[in-house]
C-alpha cells in the first residue's frame, strides 16, 4: 500500500502548486467559420465524434485495477490484479494466500485418525472428498482394504457431496451473472442434502466421517427413505433451473463464448475437473483410476465442447444427474457387513466391549491417546472431487503422525486458468469466468 | 415516565426509536472467508431466511453497512485487510465473530492464523461452532438485536 | 576383429548388474534413455529417483513420452535423516496411457536449488512458488519466484522442520488463581 501512496500524484490544499501543464485533452474543436454548421451542431444534425477508439494504445495507457480480496464476487478471498486497456483485460495476476491456515503443518502434529478433522476443512464445499483422499492414502500405507459396505457408504456420501457442491457452484454462478433466484434455488436444494448429512454424520459440513479403515458409523435406520426423497425431488428442481436459464437469452449471451480455454492449454496447466472436461477432454478419475469400488456403478461423464462458461455450467448440471443415478444404484445394491475394517490395531473397539475386555480397553486407550503407527513409506492417491483431481501425498516415517502431508488441491491449479481465460476479454466478463472455474479458497490456500 | 419533564420523555422515546430502527435494518457487510461463509449464505437463503429481519441484503461496500460478520479463519495476510474494512464502516457498527476460528483461532493454533479476530477488531457477539449452523448464527444476530434494543451495546 | 569385440562385450555384460526396470513399456522406454535414473516401486506406484542435474532433462523426456500433465510439485524436509536435506517430488500423469509416475530428486541443506519445470509444464508455476515459500527451495528459471501463501515480508519458511508450529498457549479464565 505504501508504494502506491508514493507514486500517487496527490495535491494537498495549501502546499505547492500542482504540476498541471495546460493541455487540449478532451477539448472539442469549435468550428468558427460556418455559422450554418454551428446551427447544425446545436440542432444535433452533425455529430463531432470524439469517442472513436484508436486501435493502438501505448503501454502507459494501461491501468492496473485491484479486485479483492474482499469483494462479493470473488468466491472467497481471491485478489486479482488486472491490467486494463479501457475495458479490455490484457493481463491478470491472481494473488492468493489470504486464507492460508497452515493445514499441512497442523497435519504433522495430529495423528492419523485425527488427520481427517484437519483435511476436511480444506475444500469446505466437498469435505467428504478431502477425507476420502486422505483415508485412501493412509490405508494404502497401512496395506488394508476396507470392507465393501464401507466402500459403498463412501461412494454414497461422496456422490451426494458432489451434488451439494455443484448446487453451490450453480447458485453462486447464477447470482454472480445476475440470476439472483439461482442463489435461493441452489441453497434450497442443498438444505435437503445437508439434512441427510446431519442425520448420518452429525454435522452439516466438515463431517470427519470417512476415516482410515472405513467410516465412523453405520448409516442410520430409515436412510433409504431420505435418499429416495432426495432422488425424487432433485431432478424436478433441476428442471426449474432449466426453465430459468436454459433458453434465457441474457444467460446465453453472458455465458456462451466467454472465458474460453483450449484443451492444450488446460492439460499443460494441469487443470482438471469440469473445467478440463468443458474443453473436450474426456478425463475423469472415477473412470480412469477407479477407487472405493466405484467401477461397479454405471454412469456417464459429461464432456463439453467449447471450453466456455456455458459448457461448464451445463456439465455441472449433468453431473448432478449422473451422481443421483449412482446414488440410486448404491441404494439398491448396498452390501451388508462391517462399516469399518476389522483390524484391532486400527479400528477402535465398540464402546460396549470396553467394559468387558481388558484388551479392548487397552486398545481404546492406545488408539485415542497415541494413535496407531503407520509403516514408513510414501504414496500419492487422488480422487475426483467436484473441482478436479484432489490428491493426497503422504509420507510416513513409522510414527503415529504423518511426516509430511501434502494435498494436491484442484482449485490451486485451476486458478492458473484464470489469466488465460481472461486475457483479451472484457472486464464485465471477469465475474462470470471466476464463478465458472469454481475456486474454493480453502483449497487454494490450505 | 410520567414524572419526568416532557423534554426528557421525548429524548428517551427518540433514543428508543433510534435503537429500534438500527436493529430492524441492519445491513451486513459481506466478509465471508471460509466454511462459515457458506453457512452464512445458507442463513440468508430461503430455508433459514434472514430477510425476515431485513438483513438478506449483504452490502458489497463497507461504507453502506453496519454489521460485519467475520465468518471464517483470519490469516496473517488477511488481518490488515480486515482492519481496513472495519475502519471504512461508518458508526454505529457492530461485529459478530462467527465460528471457532474467528473467535479464538479454532482448531488451528499455528503460525498462520490470528488467534481470534478480537485481536484486530472489537467484537460484540461470539458465535461458537465449527461451522455454527444457521440457527446458531441467527441466535447470535437476534441476541445482538436484543442487546442493542436494551441499550447494553451502544455501538 | 568381430571375434575380439564379441569377447569384450560378453565380459562387460556379465559384470554390469541388471538395473530394475518397470514392466510397462512406455516407462521402460523412458527409463532406458537415462542410465543414472533409478526406478523404484513404492507400494505399487512407479517412482523415478532423478539426480539433481538431470531434473529438467528427465521431465522433458517424460513429457515427450506421453506425460502431458504434471499434477503437482512439492517438497519434503528430511532434516538430519538423509544426507541431502530436501526432496523435491513431482507427480506426473499421462492421460493417453493412463499412467502415473513420480519423480523425486534431492537438494542439499545449503542453498537448495532445483531446475524449474515451468518451461516443460507451465502449470507448475504456482506449486513451485508454494514449495519456495514453504521450504526455501530455489527453482532455477522460474519466471516469478516470490512468496505466494505467506505475506511478502514474512521471515522464514514455515514447513521446514526447524520452524515451530507457532502454538499460542491457551489462557484459561482461572489461570491467575494459584492451584
Amino acid at each position: 500500500m505504501s508504494d502506491d501512496a508514493k507514486t500517487l500524484d496527490v495535491w494537498v490544499a495549501g502546499t505547492e502548486e500542482p504540476d498541471l501543464a495546460p493541455t487540449d485533452e478532451g477539448a472539442q474543436e469549435i468550428s468558427v467559420d460556418e455559422s450554418g454548421r454551428r446551427l447544425d451542431e446545436q440542432f444535433g444534425r452533425v455529430v463531432d465524434d470524439d469517442y472513436v477508439f484508436d486501435d493502438e494504445a501505448d503501454e502507459d495507457e494501461r491501468m492496473i485495477l485491484n479486485m479483492g480480496p474482499q469483494h462479493p464476487s470473488t468466491h472467497g478471498v481471491l485478489r486479482l490484479q488486472i491490467e486494463l486497456e479501457g475495458e479490455i483485460i490484457r493481463r491478470t495476476k491472481p494473488i492468493i494466500g489470504y486464507l492460508h491456515t497452515g493445514m499441512e503443518k497442523t497435519g504433522e502434529q495430529l495423528n492419523f485418525s485425527q488427520g481427517g478433522t484437519n483435511v476436511t476443512r480444506m475444500d469446505y464445499l466437498a469435505p467428504l472428498h478431502n477425507e476420502l483422499a486422505y483415508s485412501l492414502a493412509v490405508e494404502r500405507l497401512l496395506g488394508i482394504e476396507v470392507p465393501p459396505r464401507a466402500a459403498a457408504i463412501r461412494v454414497l456420501l461422496t456422490e451426494l457431496n458432489r451434488c451439494s457442491s455443484h448446487l453451490v457452484a450453480l447458485a453462486t454462478n447464477g447470482m454472480d451473472i445476475g440470476a439472483i433466484s439461482m442463489m435461493i434455488y441452489g441453497f434450497r436444494e442443498r438444505e435437503q442434502i445437508l439434512a441427510f448429512f446431519e442425520k448420518t454424520t452429525g454435522l452439516r459440513m466438515n463431517h470427519n466421517f470417512i476415516r482410515p479403515g472405513g467410516v465412523a458409523a453405520d448409516l442410520p435406520p430409515g436412510w433409504k427413505d431420505d435418499v429416495a426423497a432426495i432422488i425424487e425431488e432433485l431432478p424436478r428442481r433441476l428442471g426449474q433451473y432449466d426453465d430459468l436459464l436454459e433458453n434465457n437469452p441474457i444467460w446465453l449471451a453472458r455465458t456462451k463464448g466467454v472465458g474460453v480455454i483450449s484443451a492444450e492449454e488446460a492439460t499443460a496447466y494441469g487443470i482438471t475437473g469440469p473445467t478440463l472436461r468443458s474443453t473436450g477432454v474426456d478425463w475423469d478419475l472415477r473412470k480412469a483410476f477407479p477407487y472405493s469400488g466405484i467401477e461397479r456403478y454405471e454412469f456417464e461423464v459429461p464432456v463439453g465442447e467449447h471450453g466456455d462458461v456455458y459448457d461448464r455450467y451445463r456439465i455441472r448440471v449433468e453431473e448432478i444427474k449422473q451422481s443421483l443415478s449412482i446414488v440410486e444404484q448404491v441404494m439398491d445394491t448396498i452390501p451388508k457387513g462391517d462399516y469399518r475394517v476389522d483390524d484391532r490395531k486400527v479400528t477402535p473397539p465398540p464402546r460396549a466391549r470396553i467394559d468387558e475386555s481388558m484388551e479392548a480397553l487397552i486398545h481404546h486407550f492406545k488408539l485415542f491417546t497415541e494413535g496407531y503407527k503407520v509403516p514408513a513409506g510414501e504414496t500419492y492417491v487422488a480422487v475426483e472431487s467436484p473441482r478436479g483431481e484432489l490428491g493426497c501425498y503422504l509420507v510416513s516415517d513409522g510414527e503415529a503422525q504423518p511426516y509430511r502431508m501434502h494435498t494436491r488441491a484442484p482449485s490451486f491449479s485451476n486458478l492458473q486458468a484464470l489469466p488465460i481465460a481472461m486475457a483479451d476479454s472484457l472486464m464485465a466478463d471477469t465475474v462470470a469466468t471466476i464463478a465458472s472455474l469454481d475456486p474454493v479458497m480453502g483449497d487454494v490456500d490450505r | 415516565m410520567a414524572t419526568t419533564a416532557p423534554g426528557n420523555l421525548l429524548m428517551t422515546t427518540i433514543d428508543k426509536a433510534a435503537r429500534w430502527a438500527r436493529t430492524r435494518s441492519m445491513f451486513p457487510a459481506s466478509f465471508g472467508l471460509a466454511c462459515c461463509a457458506i453457512e452464512m449464505m445458507a442463513t440468508g437463503a430461503a430455508h433459514y431466511d434472514l430477510g425476515r429481519f431485513g438483513m438478506e441484503v449483504f452490502r458489497a461496500s463497507p461504507r453502506q453497512s453496519d454489521l460485519m460478520v467475520v465468518a471464517g479463519r483470519v490469516s496473517q495476510k488477511m488481518a490488515p485487510v480486515l482492519r481496513q474494512v472495519y475502519d471504512q464502516m461508518p458508526d454505529p457498527k457492530w461485529v459478530i465473530s462467527m465460528g471457532a476460528c474467528a473467535s479464538t483461532g479454532g482448531m488451528f493454533n499455528n503460525y498462520a492464523l490470528v488467534q481470534g479476530v478480537d485481536q484486530v477488531v472489537p467484537v460484540d457477539i461470539y458465535v461458537p461452532g465449527c461451522p455454527p449452523g444457521p440457527q446458531s448464527l441467527m441466535h447470535g444476530i437476534l441476541t445482538l438485536h436484543d442487546k442493542i434494543m436494551k441499550g447494553e451495546i451502544a455501538s | 576383429m568381430t571375434d575380439e569385440t564379441g569377447v569384450v562385450e560378453t565380459e562387460e555384460a556379465a559384470e554390469i548388474p541388471e538395473r530394475p526396470l518397470p514392466d510397462n513399456e512406455v516407462l521402460r522406454a523412458l527409463f532406458g534413455q537415462f542410465e543414472d535414473v533409478g526406478w523404484e516401486d513404492s507400494l505399487g506406484q512407479d517412482v523415478a529417483r532423478v539426480p539433481n542435474e538431470r531434473w529438467r532433462e528427465f521431465a522433458s523426456a517424460a513429457r515427450d513420452a506421453g506425460f502431458e500433465v504434471c499434477v503437482d510439485v512439492t517438497a519434503v524436509d528430511w532434516m538430519r535423516h538423509r544426507p541431502d536435506r530436501f526432496e523435491v517430488v513431482a507427480n506426473l500423469l499421462s492421460m493417453q496411457h493412463r499412467l502415473r509416475l513420480r519423480m523425486i530428486t534431492t537438494a542439499p541443506r545449503q542453498e537448495p536449488t532445483v531446475a524449474s519445470l515451468v518451461p516443460v509444464w507451465p502449470g507448475v508455476n504456482f506449486p513451485e512458488r508454494e514449495a519456495y515459500d514453504m521450504f526455501g527451495i530455489v527453482f532455477d528459471g522460474h519466471p516469478d519466484l516470490t512468496r505466494i501463501l505467506m505475506p511478502d515480508e514474512w521471515d522464514g519458511h514455515p514447513l521446514r522442520k526447524d520452524f515451530g508450529v507457532g502454538l499460542v498457549p491457551v489462557q484459561f479464565k482461572e489461570s491467575h488463581k494459584v492451584v
